[in-house]
């Protein structure tokens, strides 16, 4: 178990390595130098030039064997590949193109409101959809049953684009039960959550539900419940007592994988509904052509994941001593 | 009780029957599944006819006034331009389609080979392939899809320029492969080690010929159930591309049209929209169905 941690430990880094391997790839090499779009249109050499500098296109990409011979052997390290990972590892990731604000801020300031959005979603999602298939379990094999199957592969089939734009038309626009569109900081600003966490929620609900329902499936022909049922314990006091306790496992693990995609917010909803978070800065600088944002965000939101990641296979290994790698 | 019973039935009526027909006659069995199956045949007809400039060629073609409601000879409606959204949604079926398939054939052209490779040979090419999904995979989905098609929109790759449709085509298949090389790399592990493969490697087959000749088809059922539900999620993913200005440009998609509709909605106009939904529902709940199905009639383990 010891040495199964420690491998553990030792991977991770490799594996933000290569996240940002692959971010490097992706903005210097494939995109390549876009300084003269960020200069704009009718721009001068040495503005050009200027932002060449500033975002860094003006060294080599890998090797600066020019500077290296210059300032000698270690100025050889002073490349665009070396700088991709510097940068990440100290958070400098820039300043925004048109608001000229750092990005490592822009991302810390984005975190409350995607959390305050997401959050109750999730914890929305996940109550609903492990009662609703509790109860499902129950009823197994009947109508019901099959009507609730067939209604969360509608759910899965449904654009989520188009559920959030019919959703905030009619209920918003045309009803007027909930603010079409705002933001504000602590819980006066409440009310413009409502509408996008129960969209959420609506639009989370097929998938889990079905996820949730086979998990139960499982349990519900195990022998402890047929003894519970034998003693005579009413439905609610199985159903929660014995069901949900022994069901745990697959629920936390697929709880806490969801959880530094809080962090990313709801890329759609946030733009719709107007809620300053990350996924709203993510859309915002897809619009700009704000690279750097987009490297930043997929930078830290992996790192997240990662760290994630690595302690539940601790906490697993913790626990369960028949874990091993692979 | 019954599972004894059951048993010689199964046995005498699987004997001689490929794995393909039996899957078949499991499949044919499941009405409803048959029923999405016709349908997804439909859209790839109408996708495979408007390719060929069959459908919906007169996309372009003014019909009627601007925003003319739903009638008759305009099913859907037209839009600002006075074209029939009914003949867009047609033609939309050709963008969404062909980014599904060329996705899934990328996809499978990294993943399945990948795989293979990873988990016949194991050792440090294994090492290098894992350590490849394993970043790829921890970066969440969607950012990395993002991510990608940004970069791709608009770069040369081999001194060929990438349009819009490419770079979803290229974004899409480059980080979908993950899940399918894992599930191959897995099976390949298993199966490495069975009387077949020893037997092929007693008589001197090449590795090659083991892995592609050999191991390959008996894993193909996997693939086609991997890559029926991964469909679904590549139709969805071009909606949220085109949306965000990184998909198809000049011609109608599924994502431009629910993209133009945005500022439609809100002044009454409702059946693009509407138009774009439905087709989008039809196929996702369609393939949904047929590959829960596919699932259930290919997979031994989950048989009752």
């Amino acid at each position: 178990m010891f040495s199964y941690i420690v491998r553990r430990l030792l991977y991770t880094p490799l594996v933000v390595i290569g996240v940002l391997i692959v971010t490097f790839m992706l903005f210097r090499v494939v995109q390549g130098d876009v300084s003269a779009e960020y200069a704009g249109k009718n721009a001068s050499a040495e503005t050009i030039a200027e932002y060449r500098k500033e975002l860094g296109f003006d060294k080599p990409l890998f090797i600066n064997s020019e500077a290296a011979s210059e300032r000698g052997v270690l100025a050889v390290f002073d490349s665009q590949f070396f700088h991709h990972f510097k940068n990440a590892v100290t958070l400098d990731f820039g300043r925004a193109r048109v608001s000229k604000q750092k990005v490592s801020s822009l991302l810390a300031e984005g975190a409350v409101p995607s959390l305050t959005l997401t959050v109750p979603m999730f914890l929305g999602t996940l109550i609903t959809a492990v009662t609703i298939s509790l109860f499902i379990a129950l009823v197994r094999g009947s109508t019901l049953d099959t009507s609730v199957v067939v209604a969360c592969v509608c759910g899965m089939s449904l654009p989520f684009l188009a559920l959030i734009m019919f959703g905030q038309y009619f209920f918003a626009y045309k009803l007027e039960w909930f603010p079409v569109f705002g933001y504000e900081p602590g819980f006066a600003g409440a009310k413009y959550f409502v509408l996008p966490v129960l969209m959420g929620v609506f639009a989370g609900l097929g998938g889990d539900v079905r996820f949730y329902r086979t998990v139960m499936l499982d349990e519900i022909n195990a022998d402890y419940i047929r003894t519970a049922k034998a003693k005579g314990q009413n439905t609610p006091r199985i159903l929660y007592r014995h069901l949900l306790k022994n069901a745990m496992i697959p629920i936390i693990s697929k709880v806490v994988l969801a959880i530094p995609f809080l962090f990313l917010g709801s890329l759609l909803t946030e733009r719709f509904f107007g809620i300053p978070g990350l996924g709203y800065l993510m859309v915002e600088a897809i619009g700009q052509r704000d690279f750097q944002i987009i490297n930043a965000m997929t930078f830290v939101i992996s790192v997240l994941f990662v760290l994630g990641n690595l302690a539940t296979d601790v906490c697993y290994a913790l626990v369960d001593p028949r874990v091993t790698l692979n | 009780m019954t599972a004894i019973s059951a048993e010689p039935v199964v046995s005498t009526a699987s004997a001689g029957r490929s794995l393909w027909y039996d899957a078949w006659l499991r499949f044919r069995r499941k009405k409803l599944a048959m029923v999405m199956l016709v349908i997804v045949v439909l859209y790839v007809i109408v996708g495979i006819g408007v390719a060929s400039g069959w459908l919906a060629a007169d996309w372009q073609d003014s019909v009627g006034e601007s925003y003319a409601p739903p009638s008759w000879d305009t099913p859907f409606g037209t839009d600002i331009f006075g074209q029939s959204v009914f003949r867009k949604m047609i033609y939309g079926t050709k963008i969404s389609l062909s980014v599904a398939f060329f996705a899934s054939l990328l996809s499978i052209g990294i993943g399945v080979p990948l795989g293979a490779i990873a988990g016949y040979f194991r050792g440090y090419i294994d090492e290098i392939i894992v350590w490849l999904y394993s970043t790829l995979s921890s970066i969440p989905g969607l950012l990395l899809i993002l991510a990608f098609a940004y970069a791709l929109k608009g770069a040369t790759l081999f001194g060929y320029k990438l349009d819009g449709i490419t770079a979803v085509y290229l974004a899409l298949g480059l980080t979908s492969w993950v899940g399918l090389c894992r599930l191959i790399r897995g099976e390949v592990i298993k199966h490495k080690n069975r009387d077949y493969v020893t037997a092929a490697n007693a008589y001197g087959a090449s590795k090659a010929r083991i892995i592609f000749r050999h191991v390959i088809p008996n894993v193909t059922h996997l693939i086609l159930i991997d890559f029926s539900l991964r469909f679904v999620a590549f139709i969805h993913a071009e909606v949220i591309l085109s949306f965000l200005g990184l998909g198809a440009k000049g011609e109608p998609s599924w994502g431009v049209m629910i993209d133009d509709a945005r500022l439609e909605l809100s002044r009454g106009y409702w059946w693009q929209m509407a138009a774009a939904t439905l087709a989008i529902f039809g196929i996702s709940l369609a393939l949904n169905i047929v590959g829960d199905a596919l699932r259930d009639a290919l997979d031994p383990k989950i048989r009752e």
